[in-house]
């Protein structure tokens, strides 16, 4: 039998453990990151793309849009120039939009910066901060923080810009 | 003769053109097909029950990677990019093309994602006979990670 026959056939043999281990596998993985919602949203301070620093504490009293994207994401790309929009629109009603590249490199955020015209902070993203917030493991993934620093909406892949626009008008008209 | 010679070198240089585009077309859009497609629990339970196991290969974000990736999987680059098909074709230009491979993303829904096709594409090029591509239909955190399945992460 040949190395690939091997493998095929352990292959095979594999799938039928595999509906029995699917349900073996513990939520809590998935329970855990579903609880970022209505925790404190971990605060950070790094530099943007032009050297300004970003500071989430000091972003309190403000709503936040927290969102997790890269260059060579679709989906990310179609989101960003809403983005841009919502910033003109809403942040003189106290919205924030912070944008995190997950990016390998810098060079191609800086261009993407300026192709889509933004108007908001991006900074480079890595591990350790997209571990504070639970683990980034797909793009988009979008966070909506209160004025209070609370965060009370996850967003992950492809958005319902609509739901988001409505949810972020909610988080706009709430007192501290 | 020199006009000649000038329609000559601007329909070589069309021809060329087109032939550059069909390739770029067909490498990035070309379907897998549904044979190929290895679901994750069928994977999972593979490396669960040990014995002879695929190459598994991640051909995304070196990012992603970093947080949380499959056990012994190895990071090729981002197949969407010329650096990271070329770094794929070179990880595995010395291997027995019917050597057992598993490819997988997950960096973004699956409609989406722009390395898996061209990773496969790749590999089905170069002559790759056993070439499976693990489906995952959101991200690697919703279908993989949070299925429970088994994660590495790289050290910090």
């Amino acid at each position: 039998m040949t190395h690939a026959h091997a493998v095929l056939r352990a292959l095979a043999a594999g799938a039928l453990l595999a509906s029995a281990l699917a349900a073996a596998a513990a939520p809590e993985a998935a329970a855990k990151r579903a609880t970022g919602v209505g925790s404190a949203a971990p605060e950070f301070s790094r530099k943007d793309l032009d050297g300004w620093t970003i500071d989430l504490g000091a972003l309190r009293g403000r709503v936040v849009l927290l969102n997790f994207w890269a260059t060579w994401c679709s989906p990310c790309l179609s989101e960003v120039p809403r983005f841009a929009q919502w910033q003109r629109t809403y942040g003189a009603q106290g919205l924030q939009i912070v944008g995190i590249s997950m990016d390998d490199d810098e060079a191609p955020v800086h261009e993407a910066y300026a192709k889509f015209q933004l108007n908001f902070p991006v900074a480079m993203g890595d591990v350790k901060l997209a571990q504070t917030y639970g683990g980034v493991y797909g793009l988009p993934l979008t966070l909506l923080i209160d004025r209070g620093g609370t965060i009370r909406f996850r967003h992950g892949g492809a958005s319902d810009l609509a739901q988001m626009e409505h949810e972020i008008q909610g988080l706009l008209a709430e007192r501290r | 003769m020199k006009v000649r010679s000038v329609v000559l070198f601007f329909f070589l240089s069309a021809l060329s053109a087109l032939a550059t585009s069909a390739a770029a077309a067909e490498t990035a859009e070309q379907p897998i097909p549904p044979a190929h497609l290895m679901q994750p629990a069928e994977l999972a339970a593979l490396l669960h029950a040990g014995g002879e196991r695929p190459l598994v290969l991640q051909v995304g974000s070196r990012v992603l990677f970093a947080q949380a990736h499959i056990p012994d999987s190895e990071y090729v680059g981002a197949a969407g990019q010329d650096a990271g098909l070329q770094a794929l074709e070179a990880r595995v230009q010395k291997l027995d093309r019917a050597q057992p491979i598993v490819i997988y993303c997950g960096c973004c829904p699956w409609p989406k994602c722009p390395n898996i096709r061209r990773a496969y594409a790749k590999l089905d090029g170069m002559g790759f006979t056993h070439v499976r591509v693990l489906y995952i239909a959101d991200n690697f955190g919703a279908d993989w990670v949070d299925k429970g399945f088994p994660v590495a992460r790289d050290e910090q």
